[in-house]
């Protein structure tokens, strides 16, 4: 059985029960809260997880809602993660994909082959967190400028940056 | 008496005045700003050309497209880090004579955004002749701050100013230009070396020298 975080909400989503019986190892632990489900996915079965999760009958997530990168601070371990938040337009239901990582290394198989609108998502989570997405097709600053340096969400990056702005 | 009245006598059609003094008439008498909205203050900015603050009673309402036609650049929001080099270049296509008013508290100080992305006032970029504060200003402010400008602009000489291209402009590199790649500009470590917003213009320089 799933692992709740909260005895009030311990309605398994059908949905988590029915991959976890197909597929148990794409599934490392499962979060219900606040209504929401969320499925911590092992880094090397993210894109099997996707691509199955998208032409699942049963799931059809056919819609990536948002890709955002969090970093839980710098002495957490492990320090950073990636949030899929995936909607299906036919079935109406949601589901958070969450991936961890360490902070030596931030690399994640891109998504960009399964739907395609993760492409600037993942340029932004590169571009504030750092985070690498590996086989992305185009993994360049999205927000920042293209001579920035550092990551500017990371929780160690000085609110007001390490360049002081000046006219030399 | 005196020389004036001689010429106004003799040739009554005949006006004689300092060439500063109809130059800078004409100057203030129809400054053209460029259009270029930053933030909530430029909605503020376009309220003062409406039929309830009619800017226009100042000659300064033409807002122009092209920077290429303007005069004035009303600075109307927070810049930020990546519009500031959008910004220094749209200020060298300006022709001379050109001004700058810094609208609101954003574009003055940085404002209430004290943070990294924010460029803590637009005079590190470009010459600000007027200053307005505000959060954000109110019409009648930034027609006020237009009434100050021409009054600035009565004070200048026509030796002051040279219209003279220069090669700033052509230097200017905006970001958000590399090339599309196959996913290896991760892994460069090279960066742009054109940093075109710290060009002193040819203003500064003249002040500091």
């Amino acid at each position: 059985m799933p692992e709740q975080s909260s005895s009030s909400e311990t309605t398994p989503s059908p949905l988590v029960t029915a991959l976890q019986r197909e597929h148990p190892e794409w599934i490392s632990e499962v979060v219900y809260a606040f209504g929401e489900t969320t499925i911590i996915v092992p880094r090397e079965h993210l894109i099997a997880v996707c691509s199955f999760l998208k032409t699942w009958p049963e799931g059809q997530f056919n819609f990536l809602a948002d890709v955002c990168g969090a970093d839980r601070g710098v002495e957490e371990e492990p320090r950073f993660e990636v949030n899929y938040h995936l909607f299906s337009t036919t079935k109406y239901h949601r589901i958070r994909l969450k991936v961890v990582l360490n902070e030596e290394d931030t690399h994640v198989p891109s998504v960009t082959g399964v739907w395609r609108t993760a492409n600037w998502h993942e340029r932004e989570t590169f571009d504030l967190f750092g985070v690498i997405f590996d086989g992305h097709p185009d993994l360049r600053r999205i927000l920042l400028p293209d001579d920035w340096q550092g990551y500017a969400l990371r929780k160690d990056f000085p609110l007001r940056g390490y360049e002081p702005y000046s006219l030399k | 008496m005196g020389l004036e009245n001689v010429i106004a006598e003799a040739l009554p059609e005949v006006l004689t005045t300092r060439l500063d003094s109809l130059i800078n008439w004409a100057r203030k008498s129809s400054l053209w700003p460029a259009t270029f909205g930053l933030a909530c203050c430029a909605i503020e900015m376009m309220n003062a050309t409406t039929s309830r603050n009619d800017l226009a009673r100042f000659g300064a309402e033409v807002f122009r497209a092209s920077p290429r036609q303007a005069d004035v650049m009303i600075v109307s929001g927070r810049v930020s880090r990546k519009m500031a080099p959008v910004l220094r270049r749209i200020y060298d296509q300006m022709p001379e004579p050109k001004w700058v008013i810094s609208m609101g508290a954003c574009a003055t100080s940085g404002g209430v955004f004290d943070n990294y992305a924010i460029v803590q006032g637009v005079d590190k970029i470009v010459p600000v002749d007027v200053y307005i504060p505000g959060c954000p200003p109110r019409p009648e402010m930034l027609i006020h701050a237009v009434m100050m400008l021409q009054d600035k602009v009565m004070k200048e000489s026509v030796r002051d100013r040279r219209d003279v291209p220069e090669e700033e402009a052509r230097e200017a590199v905006v970001p958000g230009t590399l090339p599309v790649t196959d996913g290896s500009t991760a892994r460069q470590n090279t960066l742009p070396e054109s940093r075109p917003y710290t060009i002193a213009s040819r203003h500064e320089r003249r002040r500091s020298s």
